[in-house]
């Protein structure tokens, strides 16, 4: 073996870098699983951005992903709904199922993944609509109600279950960018499970909130578990420890370790999750 | 130099330097604001002159008449009075008049001398009046008739009265005239409405702006109608779907060259390609648009893919991970957010289009043609194309009428400005 740096690391040379193989600690399985990834590599253009991750998503569970910036966790969880498509240079080996139906196969339509695996992303992004039409669009494109009072009946259960109907009930023509930083997460979360998808994937969604927007949302994401599979990216390793109940750790591109949140935390295995978690690095 | 503490070594260098600084500020300041009053006066001079030598075109010489008309008995359903109306000799009743008003003049020449105060326009102005209301025959009428361009010019001080008989172009029987009908009420300024409805004459008196106004809102109406949605298609496929290759990017920088290419050349295509080819009718408003149109499309596509570029792409993301289709996330996301600066750019294609008289040229929009076009496919002029006309003529009259029409394109431009202003406000307020 030649030219590679003891942890994998990319190099963007013309030598061919051969890396070195891995073995993931843990129970990468989930009792009851939705999304079973299996031997994905992502590369954009020559950077290997994921390295040989297999991990399972399971129902009604929070699945926390943490890592140092730069370890491939936003990647990773982008591929779980082919946001990574949009990106030219990307390109995708592995397997990944959705219930068991392989989403890059061609029997998946892109538009009914989307539609059945949500995204939260970092920053909060509603659409410059109402805060009716930003929940409701969704729904329409996807046709789920047949009629007005259908709708308003979805609209109002999301904004519910959201946890901001009390706050925007009687302005509900409002644009959605007039809201709070907090609430407007709060109206993508809404905009998300309005659809009814099976699993919502969230991006580091309280990153650019204050302490009690995240709580709300912490508190909120405990709610919905009891409905959807959950994924989390988060920098917060004590965000971790509150709202999940397994923890995968990356590193540099690599699944390092992944287990029972409390384990992880109190007793990890491995010797980079335990400095990362003790603040050595990250 | 003095040895001193670190702190004020600081101050000290610093000191040193701010005085330059900001003398350098104030230099940059001064050339902003010089450059700035240059172009203000420049603008400044071209409206004063413009201005100045055009406002007299809005008023125009009229001389009155008390005109007899003859008994004709006129009866709407019967078509041979109405024939014998329009073939009453109007021309000789203006004569008559204006021998009525000054009996003592007799010789044929000055009695052409006499007739030649008054417009061509006149017997057709008095027709027209008779026509449009028959009960008047019988009747001795007021009206007010053009004056002869010479006379305008006269009565308007362009042409100097005490100059010798001979470089005037009114000879001193016909001052004496004027002078009387001057005294008697007779002669004076009126509004010149004729300028806005009327269109374009070798007499300047009767010549109008509105065929070249008609003429230019047509093809503007075709260039808008087909270069937008052209356009705003092109540049969202080349933006949204098209794949990032060697195809592409040729495409792109054909397209960035075709803004550059001087504008004639599109005329001559159009010749080729619309009237030779397609066989369209030569003049119209429809070849002169479609031409337009081509020379318009390079500039909205690349001013729409700029906008398109610039909405941010956390608003894609927003719709495509709800599960909308790439054209969902385009018609109901991006598209909007990308309205205003996409309209920019069409009103700025519109406004050089607006101005444009070289490829009109080659497709035939420069002919003398004095009917007011009823649809895009009849024969038409445009405003740049007239007031190029205008300033070729000789007649005195024209001077201050090409001014004029410079005037009316200028408001054109004025209020499309407005409206793609409006339009602006309209969409990027629901951001």
């Amino acid at each position: 073996m030649d030219g590679t740096e003891g942890n994998g690391a990319q190099s963007s040379s013309n030598v061919a870098v051969v890396e070195e193989s891995y073995k993931t600690v843990g129970d990468i399985t989930s009792a009851d699983p939705v999304i079973e990834v299996r031997r994905v590599d992502v590369f954009y253009g020559e950077n290997h951005a994921i390295q040989n991750v297999s991990l399972d998503i399971g129902l009604n569970e929070v699945i926390a992903l943490i890592g140092p910036s730069g370890c491939g966790k936003s990647t990773f969880i982008r591929c779980l709904n082919r946001m990574n498509d949009t990106i030219e240079s990307a390109r995708i080996t592995g397997e990944i199922k959705l219930f068991g139906e392989d989403i890059y196969g061609r029997q998946m339509d892109v538009v009914m993944l989307r539609a059945r695996v949500g995204m939260v992303f970092q920053k909060p992004n509603p659409f410059p609509k109402s805060v009716y039409d930003n929940v409701a669009y969704g729904p329409r494109i996807h046709g789920l109600a047949q009629t007005r009072v259908d709708l308003d009946e979805i609209v109002q259960n999301s904004l519910e279950r959201a946890g901001l109907w009390a706050e925007v009930k009687d302005r509900l023509d409002l644009p959605g960018t007039a809201l709070s930083g907090g609430q407007q997460q709060r109206l993508c979360i809404a905009r998300t499970i309005a659809v009814g998808p099976e699993v919502i994937l969230m991006d580091e969604p309280c990153s650019a909130l204050d302490p009690i927007a995240t709580a709300r949302i912490e508190d909120l994401i405990d709610e919905l578990k009891q409905n959807f599979a959950i994924a989390i990216v988060t920098h917060s390793m004590q965000q971790a420890a509150r709202v999940s109940q397994r923890t995968a750790y990356f590193h540099l591109g690599r699944l390092i370790e992944v287990g029972e949140t409390d384990q992880i935390f109190t007793n990890p295995a491995e010797k980079l999750t335990e400095d990362y978690i003790t603040g050595r690095f990250g | 130099m003095s040895s001193a503490p670190e702190r004020s070594v600081l101050k000290d260098r610093v000191t040193a330097g701010l005085a330059r600084r900001y003398r350098i500020e104030r230099i940059f300041r001064a050339a902003g604001l010089g450059a700035l009053s240059i172009g203000l006066l420049f603008l400044g001079f071209f409206f004063y002159t413009l201005i100045g030598d055009g406002y007299k075109a809005f008023r125009q010489t009229v001389i009155e008449l008390d005109i007899a008309l003859p008994e004709v008995a006129f009866t709407a359903t019967d078509d041979s009075s109405a024939d014998a109306l329009r073939e009453v000799n109007y021309l000789g009743l203006v004569r008559d008049s204006l021998r009525a008003l000054f009996p003592e003049v007799t010789s044929r020449a000055e009695l052409r001398e006499l007739f030649a105060l008054v417009s061509a326009s006149a017997s057709f102005s008095l027709r027209d009046r008779a026509l449009a209301n028959p009960a008047l025959m019988g009747q001795t009428v007021t009206m007010r008739v053009l004056a002869d361009d010479e006379v305008d010019m006269l009565v308007k001080g362009n042409v100097d009265r005490d100059a010798p008989e001979v470089v005037r172009r009114i000879s001193d029987r016909q001052l004496g005239w004027l002078d009387t009908l001057r005294a008697q009420g007779r002669l004076y300024l009126s509004f010149n409405t004729g300028f806005f409805t009327q269109g374009d004459s070798r007499d300047p008196e009767m010549a109008g702006v509105w065929g070249a106004t008609v003429g230019s809102f047509y093809m503007l109406a075709v260039t808008l109608f087909l270069s937008f949605p052209l356009g705003v298609a092109t540049a969202i496929y080349l933006e949204e779907f098209a794949q990032r290759n060697r195809w592409t990017d040729l495409i792109e920088v054909n397209i960035n060259n075709l803004a550059a290419v001087p504008s004639v050349i599109f005329g001559l295509l159009g010749l080729a390609l619309f009237i030779n080819w397609f066989g369209l009718p030569r003049s119209a408003p429809l070849v002169g648009g479609l031409v337009l149109t081509l020379m318009t499309l390079p500039v909205v596509i690349i001013s729409a893919r700029a906008a398109l570029t610039s909405v941010p792409p956390s608003i894609r993301e927003a719709a495509m991970g709800v599960g909308a289709s790439k054209m969902q996330t385009v018609i109901h996301h991006v598209l909007p957010l990308a309205m205003p600066g996409m309209l920019t750019g069409t009103i700025i294609g519109m406004a050089r289009a607006l101005g444009e008289s070289a490829p009109l040229l080659m497709i035939g929009m420069v002919a003398f043609i004095v009917d007011i076009p009823e649809s895009p496919l009849e024969p038409s002029t445009a405003l740049p194309v007239q007031i190029y006309l205008w300033a070729e003529s000789p007649e005195r009259a024209f001077v201050e009428r090409t001014s004029a029409a410079i005037l009316v394109l200028l408001v054109f431009l004025l209020l499309m400005n407005a409206t793609a202003i409006l339009l602006r406000r309209h969409f990027e307020r629901r951001w």
